[in-house]
C-alpha cells in the first residue's frame, strides 16, 4: 500500500496561464501510515503536486503508482482511487451542498455504491470521529461555524474509508483554539484509523508539532525530505525560498550564539522549555530559583 | 474625546421568520466602550464569533448601534443623515480581498472611492498616484486584480481607501486569507502608513504575531471586551488568552513555561530578543 | 476548458486600440457585425478578413489569445454547421439515409460559420481592449437618452461592470469547486441526459451560495467606500472624444461605405 511518483513533470500548457505552477521531475514515495508535512510558498507547486496524488491532474510526464499499479493506465478506476485516497481541499465551501450536515457526508459513500443507510452508517462514524456533535446532525452546513464546517468536510471525505487522507490548509482561517482542536483531531484520526496523513500547511509551527516528515516543495521541486528537525536546521535555506523555521528555531539558534548550551534542532515549545531547563541546570544558572523544584 | 468613541454600544442581530416578523434576538456586541486617539495602533482580538467584526462595523456606520453611540471624529453615526461624510473618515478594508475590489484595473479601482465623493477629476488622479506610492502598488496601476498575488490586492484594498484621505483606518481581519509572506507585506504597508501618514489604524484580527506592536490591544468574548492594555500587559495572561480561545506567540509561551517550572523571567516577553537576553544575563 | 472563454477578459496593452474612446470601439464593432452579415462573397470575406487582421495587428494582443475565445463556440458551431448542411433543401451531392447534403446547405453552413467566427472575434477584440469599466462607461454614455424613459442606465452598467470582474473569478471557482466533488467521487462525465443534470446539483449549489455571499461583500465594501449611488459621482476617466476617434469615425464610415457598395453591385 503505498503512492510512488517516478520522474512525474506537470507544465501548464503555455499560454493558457498567467502564472506557471510546475512539477520538475519529482520522486516520491509514500509509504503507509506516515503523518506527513507538506510546505512551500504560494506557487511553490505544492496544490499541484497533491492534485497529482489521486489523479485529478494527469502528469505531462512520469509515472504516479498506486499499490504498484499506474494510475492513469487505461482501465485503471480513477474513481475508486479517489475514495482511497481523500483529498479535502482548503474551503469547505466549495463542497457543502446538502440541505443538512449528514446528507452531505453520505454524497461521498454513497457515489462509493453504497446504500443510504450503509452510508449513514459510514458517515455518523467519520463525523463522530472529527469531533462533530450528533445533535447537530441534522443542521444546516451552512448555519455552522468555520470550524464546523471544516469538520463537515473532511467527514464527507472520511466517509469514503480512504487509505490515505490529504488535508489542504485544514487551519486556514481558524482561530487559535479552533485550529489546535482540528489539528489534534487529525492527530488522532492518524492514531485510530492508522491511515496515513498528508497534512498541506503554511504554519511551521504547526507541522513542527505533529507531523514526523517533512516535505518542502520549492518551485516545483522537492527541497527537502525529512524529519522537520532536519529540515527546520537548515532555516537560513528555508528563508530564501520564502519559507521560515518556527520561531522556536530561531530562539535556540540565538541562544546557542549566547554561548547558552542548548540544542539548536528544537522546534517545538516543549522540546525547547526542557531543554533549556536542563542547561540552566547544568550551568546551575542563578535564575532558578532554588533549584529544588525538580520534575 | 478621541477619533473613535464608542459608549456603551450593544447590537442586536435580528433573525425573522416566514412573516417578516422578529423570531429571535442575538446580541453580537454587548456595552462595548472604546475611546482611541488619534494616530494610534490599536488592535482588537477575539476568536471566531466573539464579535470583533460585528464592532469593526459600526466605526465605519456599516452597521448601527442598537444601543449606546459611536462618534467617529465628533460625528454621532446616529445622527448623520450623510453617513458616507463618516465612511470617508474612517475607510475599511475587509477580510476577503477578491469581494472588495471593483475596478477591473487596479488604478481604477483606487479611484473608486473618490469618484464616488464627487472628487474633480484631475485631484483624483492625484489622490491614486499618491496612495498607489503610499502602499508601494504603483508598478501594478495597469495591472488586473484578479492576476495579483493575495498581499498585493489587500495592498491595492488598502490603497483605494487612502484615496479617501481617511483619518483612520479599520481592517477587519485583512489577513485571515492570506499566506505567511502576504502577511507579512499587509502589515508593514500598515504600520508605515501608520508612522508616515499618521492614519489610525485599528486592526481586527486573531493573529497574536500581528499585535505586538500595537499601542493597544482590546481583546472581545462574547460580544464583550474582556482584556484590555498594552501588548505586554494582555500576553503576560496566558491563561486567561487561553480561556477566550486565544494564544500568545511562541516565544511568550515557551518564557510561560519556564517561568512555571521556576525560571525567574520578566513578565510578558514578547520577542526573541527580550527572551534570549533574560536568559543569557 | 472553461478557462478558454476570453470575453469579457481585458489584455492589457498599449496600443491605439486601447486607446481609443469605448464609444468609438462600441460603434466599431457594431458596424463590424454589420458588414460581416452584408458581404456574403468571396472578396467581401476577403475585405473583412484583411480589415480584422488589421486591427488585430494595432491591437497587440496575441492571436493565440483572441483565438482562444473560439474554443468556446465550437460546439455551438459544429451543431449550426451541421444542421445548415444536412437540413438545407438544394442539390443533393452526398445522401446517408435521411440526412442529405447539399450544395446550398455547405455554402450557407460556410458563411454561418465565418459570420459566427468573426462576430466573436470582433467582440472579443473590443472586450480584450476596453477594461471593463471603460466598456461600460461607453454603453452608459451611448444609453444615456434612454434616462429620460426612466430606464436605469447608470444602475444597469455599473451591474454590467461586476457581473465582468466577477466572470473570471467565478469560472475558476466552479473549477475548484469540480475537482472538490469528483475528490468526493462525483461523476460530471458519464451518465445519460437526467443524471447528468442531477450531477450538477453539488456543483450549482455551492456556486450559487458563494456567488451570493460575494455579492453581499461586494455591497458592503461599496458602502464602506461611500458608494450612494449615480448621483453626484464624479469620474476618474470621463469619456472625451480625441483626434483618433474622429480618424476612426471616418474609417469606419468609409469601411461600412465598401460593405454597402459590395452588396449593392453583388460582389
Amino acid at each position: 500500500m503505498s503512492i510512488e511518483l517516478k520522474n512525474v513533470t506537470y507544465t501548464y500548457s503555455p499560454g493558457t496561464a498567467y502564472e506557471i505552477h510546475a512539477l520538475k521531475d519529482i520522486n516520491l514515495n509514500i509509504p503507509d501510515g506516515q503523518f506527513i508535512g507538506v510546505i512551500g510558498h504560494t506557487g511553490s507547486g505544492k496544490s499541484t503536486l497533491i492534485q497529482h496524488l489521486n489523479a485529478l491532474i494527469r502528469p505531462t510526464s512520469g509515472t504516479i503508482l498506486y499499490n504498484g499499479e499506474d494510475v492513469w493506465a487505461e482501465k485503471y478506476d480513477r474513481r475508486s482511487l479517489r475514495s482511497q485516497v481523500g483529498l479535502v481541499f482548503q474551503y469547505p465551501e466549495h463542497q457543502l451542498f446538502e440541505s443538512d450536515v449528514l446528507s452531505d457526508v453520505c454524497f461521498g459513500p454513497m457515489n462509493q455504491g453504497m446504500s443510504r443507510e450503509e452510508a449513514e452508517k459510514e458517515a455518523k462514524k467519520a463525523l463522530l470521529q472529527v469531533g462533530f456533535k450528533e445533535k447537530n446532525f441534522s443542521k444546516s452546513p451552512f448555519e455552522l461555524s468555520g470550524g464546523q464546517k471544516k469538520r463537515v468536510a473532511i467527514a464527507g471525505v472520511l466517509a469514503m474509508n480512504p487509505k490515505i487522507l490529504i488535508l489542504d490548509e485544514p487551519t486556514a482561517g481558524l482561530d487559535p483554539k479552533g485550529r489546535d482542536e482540528i489539528l489534534d483531531q487529525i492527530a488522532e484520526l492518524h492514531k485510530v484509523r492508522g491511515i496515513t496523513i498528508i497534512l498541506v500547511s503554511h504554519s511551521m509551527e504547526d507541522v513542527a508539532k505533529y507531523v514526523e516528515r517533512l516535505i518542502v516543495v520549492n518551485h516545483g521541486e522537492i527541497a527537502f525530505d525529512d524529519t522537520p528537525r532536519k529540515v527546520f536546521a537548515h532555516y537560513q535555506e528555508l528563508e530564501t525560498m520564502g519559507l521560515a523555521a518556527p520561531q522556536i528555531t530561531y530562539i535556540m539558534h540565538a541562544l546557542k550564539e549566547k554561548g547558552l548550551d542548548v540544542d539548536p534542532d528544537a522546534t517545538t515549545v516543549e522540546e525547547a522549555a526542557k531543554d533549556i531547563l536542563r542547561t540552566l541546570k547544568e550551568t546551575g544558572s542563578p535564575l532558578l530559583k532554588g533549584g529544588h523544584n525538580d520534575d | 474625546m478621541g477619533i473613535i468613541k464608542a459608549l456603551k454600544v450593544g447590537f442586536d442581530y435580528f433573525k425573522y421568520d416566514d412573516d417578516g416578523n422578529i423570531q429571535e434576538t442575538q446580541r453580537a456586541v454587548d456595552d462595548v466602550s472604546v475611546d482611541i486617539q488619534e494616530g494610534e495602533f490599536v488592535a482588537i482580538l477575539g476568536h471566531n464569533g466573539s464579535g470583533k467584526s460585528t464592532f469593526a462595523k459600526h466605526i465605519n456606520a456599516l452597521l448601527l448601534p442598537t444601543e449606546g453611540t459611536v462618534w467617529i471624529d465628533k460625528m454621532d453615526t446616529l445622527k448623520e443623515p450623510e453617513l458616507w461624510k463618516i465612511r470617508q473618515k474612517a475607510g475599511m478594508v475587509f477580510q476577503n480581498p477578491d469581494n472588495q475590489i471593483i475596478g477591473t484595473v487596479v488604478e481604477e479601482d483606487v479611484g473608486f472611492g473618490p469618484e464616488n465623493m464627487g472628487v474633480p477629476t484631475e485631484d483624483i488622479w492625484k489622490r491614486v498616484e499618491e496612495s498607489l506610492s503610499k502602499t508601494g502598488m504603483t508598478a501594478y496601476r495597469h495591472h488586473s486584480p484578479n492576476k495579483l498575488s493575495g498581499g498585493q490586492k489587500q495592498r491595492v484594498a488598502i490603497a483605494g481607501v487612502m484615496a479617501m484621505r481617511p483619518r483612520c483606518i479599520v481592517l477587519d481581519e485583512p489577513t485571515a486569507m492570506l499566506d505567511p509572506n502576504g502577511r507579512k507585506e499587509v502589515l508593514d504597508a500598515v504600520h508605515q502608513l501608520n508612522r508616515q501618514e499618521k492614519v489610525t489604524v485599528v486592526l481586527i484580527t486573531h493573529y497574536m504575531e500581528e499585535v505586538i506592536q500595537a499601542d493597544h490591544v482590546y481583546v472581545m468574548d462574547e460580544g464583550h471586551v474582556v482584556m484590555e492594555g498594552t501588548p505586554r500587559e494582555i500576553f503576560s495572561q496566558v491563561e486567561t488568552l487561553k480561556k477566550y480561545r486565544l494564544d500568545v506567540p511562541q516565544v511568550t509561551l515557551l518564557a510561560h513555561e519556564l517561568k512555571k517550572s521556576g525560571v525567574d523571567l520578566p513578565d510578558g516577553i514578547l520577542t526573541t530578543e527580550e527572551l534570549v537576553n533574560a536568559l543569557c544575563q | 476548458m472553461i478557462r478558454d472563454i476570453t470575453i469579457g477578459q481585458y489584455y492589457p496593452a498599449d496600443s491605439p486600440l486601447h486607446k481609443l474612446d469605448p464609444r468609438t470601439k462600441l460603434m466599431g464593432t457594431l458596424i463590424f457585425i454589420i458588414s460581416v452579415f452584408l458581404f456574403h462573397t468571396i472578396p467581401g470575406y476577403a475585405v473583412a478578413t484583411l480589415f480584422l487582421a488589421a486591427l488585430i495587428k494595432i491591437s497587440k494582443v496575441p492571436v493565440k489569445f483572441i483565438f482562444k475565445g473560439l474554443k468556446a463556440i465550437f460546439m455551438i458551431l459544429l451543431i449550426t454547421m451541421l444542421f445548415n448542411v444536412f437540413l438545407t433543401p438544394g442539390e443533393v451531392i452526398w445522401k446517408l439515409g435521411f440526412l442529405k447534403m447539399t450544395k446550398e446547405g455547405i455554402s450557407l453552413a460556410v458563411r454561418m460559420a465565418i459570420r459566427l467566427i468573426y462576430l466573436v472575434i470582433g467582440s472579443s477584440l473590443m472586450t480584450l481592449t476596453t477594461t471593463p469599466n471603460q466598456l461600460t462607461d461607453g454603453l452608459e454614455r451611448s444609453l444615456r437618452p434612454l434616462n429620460r424613459l426612466h430606464v436605469p442606465v447608470y444602475e444597469i452598467s455599473m451591474m454590467m461592470s461586476i457581473a465582468l470582474r466577477f466572470i473570471p473569478i467565478l469560472l475558476e471557482e466552479t473549477d475548484k469547486i469540480m475537482k472538490a466533488q469528483i475528490a468526493r467521487g462525483a461523476d460530471f462525465e458519464n451518465g445519460n441526459l437526467i443524471q447528468k443534470v442531477k450531477s450538477m446539483v453539488p456543483l450549482l449549489v455551492p456556486l450559487f451560495i458563494s456567488a451570493f455571499r460575494r455579492a453581499n461583500d461586494l455591497a458592503m465594501a461599496m458602502e464602506a467606500r461611500c458608494y450612494h449611488g449615480g448621483e453626484h459621482r464624479t469620474q476618474m476617466k470621463p469619456l472625451c472624444y480625441q483626434k483618433r476617434d474622429y480618424v476612426t469615425y471616418l474609417i469606419l464610415a468609409a469601411y461600412l461605405a465598401v460593405a454597402i457598395t459590395f452588396r449593392v453591385v453583388g460582389i
